[in-house]
């Protein structure tokens, strides 16, 4: 439990070290493009931009209060029966956030059908829980997790817009591409609508990040 | 000629280090080396040294896909006036051929080359000469009436994705050409698919005559109404409707003939491809469910793609399998699924472009295990020696 790079003194709220965690998942962590974790639910929640964001605030509050609750309880928690404490309290927080969106936006949650539920199986949570809550206290695994949450969804809103607009030419589902275009010849990619055109949006994403980053490149 | 290697070695040392134009070097290098065979040696360590180089090995398959070019172009003309019931001449017939063929050879070229040369000068290497033989291949299989900017947004993408991904000419999983199809066949499904896209002008309906169809062979195969699939002769010949370069079995038999006689294309994985579609059909035959597999294979084999692709595509040295047994196994599988994919699947008309980048994919894997099996029939034979 004592991580030498967990400072015990009390430290500021937004230290250096903070800020690092919840910076580091958009470019050197990211979950998805770096760590490859989440990527089913990456290729099917982005044909449009919509679904992809609430999943995206989806994820990022599971992660963050997840990680939170079991940061808070680490302690306590016999090792041998973790995995099954974390699923516990990240399906009640699915649960929750499910009905949420119910209740609020009902066609988005259509629309994302399983994948909400899903988010109990995503690598991404258990990786964190794993990983950075079990080992750290609650405030940076909260940070930790809004991190994370929001590096997965960078990366979903890439994608989506790229889809959303080669796919059906369309903006947050309103057209954005001319009449004119179309008259001229020009049509929507019908791939772009498909998986596997996701798959390769992301792995076009990984290419530039990787060639751009030094630290990332293997020798 | 002499002018031109005078004029080439004046301009050099602009582009040599610390020129005018250094950072142009690939593309100079790709010039000078595709006009004059270079007369860099290799000093140390054993090459294999043979006569020709990478350039005019493409050559060679440029000029076996001479032929399907040639009589795609008259074939677009022939088709054209056909549906408008004009009378027309050789001379016309080629015009209009030309017309609507030489700008998407032009297109395939200017925009795959365009992203060779790019990517040659970011990493610094030399232009790869893959691209002349993919860019031929692409207007080959496309039909006339696609848009010019779907064959540009494809060919990019298949040297993307398909090549530079993967570290560039040599290093490709799957064939670039068939890439670029797939990619029109699933992002611009209604451009590649259909009855009247395969005649130059019949989308737009301009003076068809009553009662013509454009229709395939193998889309009226595919609708059950194999008696009026055309008569072997036409099928032989080529004087139907199809992708630019498919139609004529003829004129892909005598690149066959190129291809095998310089060594360049596998026949193991023609003839293998031959005896899988061959295979596959007489079991059709012997089941006979519905009246496509009645089909004589004679017939199925002569239509549609399937004898282009085993000739031009599945023998890319690259993405094929490497080893002889490992050859045979590729090409009967690709021959036997592109048949199958075609008669099981209604929404896949041809199963030609599937079939061969399915085996793209599992061309790795064939060799590993045909490399696999050999090391253990050796290693058996060698301990039973030390055993006796």
């Amino acid at each position: 439990m004592s991580d030498p790079n967990i400072v015990k003194d009390r430290e500021p709220l937004f230290s250096t070290k903070i800020l690092k965690l919840l910076k580091n998942p958009f470019n050197l962590e990211n979950p998805i493009t770096v760590q490859v974790l989440g990527i089913c639910s990456a290729l099917a929640v982005t044909v449009q931009l919509k679904p992809a964001i609430v999943m995206a605030l989806s994820v990022t509050i599971v992660t963050a209060f997840s990680n939170l609750i079991i940061s808070a309880l680490r302690n306590t928690i016999p090792s041998r029966i973790r995995i099954i404490v974390q699923l516990a309290v990240v399906a009640a927080l699915v649960i929750i956030v499910d009905q949420l969106l119910k209740a609020f936006v009902y066609d988005v949650s259509k629309k994302l059908s399983v994948f909400v539920g899903l988010i109990i199986t995503n690598c991404i949570l258990m990786g964190r829980l794993e990983a950075f809550a079990m080992g750290n206290k609650p405030w940076p695994s909260f940070v930790d997790g809004i991190g994370n949450g929001l590096g997965y969804g960078l990366i979903l809103v890439i994608v989506a817009f790229v889809r959303e607009l080669l796919g059906s030419g369309k903006f947050f589902g309103i057209p954005v591409i001319p009449k004119i275009f179309y008259q001229w010849g020009y049509m929507d990619n019908g791939l772009m609508i498909l998986p596997p055109m996701a798959l390769i949006t992301i792995g076009i994403i990984i290419w530039v990040q990787r060639s751009r980053t030094r630290e990332l490149q293997e020798k | 000629m002499k002018a031109l290697r005078n004029y080439l070695d004046k301009i050099k040392p602009h582009f040599r280090e610390g020129g005018k134009f250094e950072k142009l070097h690939s593309t100079f290098d790709a010039f000078e080396t595709f006009l004059f065979v270079p007369d860099k040696t290799t000093f140390r360590g054993s090459h294999i040294r043979d006569a020709i180089d990478m350039k005019r090995t493409m050559s060679v398959v440029i000029m076996a896909m001479m032929p399907a070019l040639l009589f795609g172009i008259w074939n677009t003309g022939y088709q054209h006036f056909l549906s408008t019931g004009q009378q027309a001449g050789f001379w016309q017939m080629i015009g209009y051929g030309l017309q609507k063929v030489i700008p998407i050879v032009a297109v395939s070229y200017i925009a795959g080359l365009g992203v060779e040369f790019v990517f040659a000068q970011i990493r610094k290497h030399e232009v790869n000469e893959g691209y002349l033989v993919s860019g031929m291949l692409i207007p080959l299989v496309m039909p006339v009436d696609i848009p010019l900017w779907m064959v540009a947004v494809a060919s990019i993408f298949a040297v993307i994705i398909g090549k530079e991904a993967f570290g560039g000419t040599g290093m490709n999983v799957f064939n670039p050409a068939l890439l670029a199809r797939a990619f029109i066949f699933f992002a611009y499904p209604a451009k590649i698919t259909g009855d009247t896209i395969w005649i130059g002008g019949l989308s737009k309906g301009d003076g068809v005559i009553d009662g013509f169809s454009g229709a395939t062979p193998l889309s009226k195969a595919a609708s059950g109404a194999i008696d009026q699939i055309p008569s072997l002769h036409d099928l032989f010949f080529g004087f139907i409707p199809g992708s630019i370069g498919e139609t004529s079995k003829l004129a892909i038999l005598i690149g066959a003939a190129i291809l095998i006689i310089t060594g360049i294309g596998s026949w193991r994985i023609m003839l293998s491809g031959l005896l899988g579609g061959l295979t596959i059909t007489l079991i059709f035959n012997a089941f006979a469910a519905n009246s496509y597999m009645t089909l004589s294979p004679l017939t199925q084999l002569l239509m549609g793609s399937f004898l282009f692709g085993m000739v031009y595509m599945a023998t890319d040295p690259v993405t094929a399998a490497q080893t002889n047994r490992g050859k045979w196994i590729y090409g009967f599988l690709a021959g036997f699924f592109a048949i199958m994919i075609r008669v099981f699947n209604p929404a896949y008309p041809e199963g030609t472009m599937l079939a061969i980048l399915l085996m793209n994919a599992f061309a790795p894997l064939i060799d590993h295990f045909v490399v696999e099996a050999n090391i253990r029939k050796r290693l058996k034979r060698s301990t039973t020696v030390v055993k006796s």
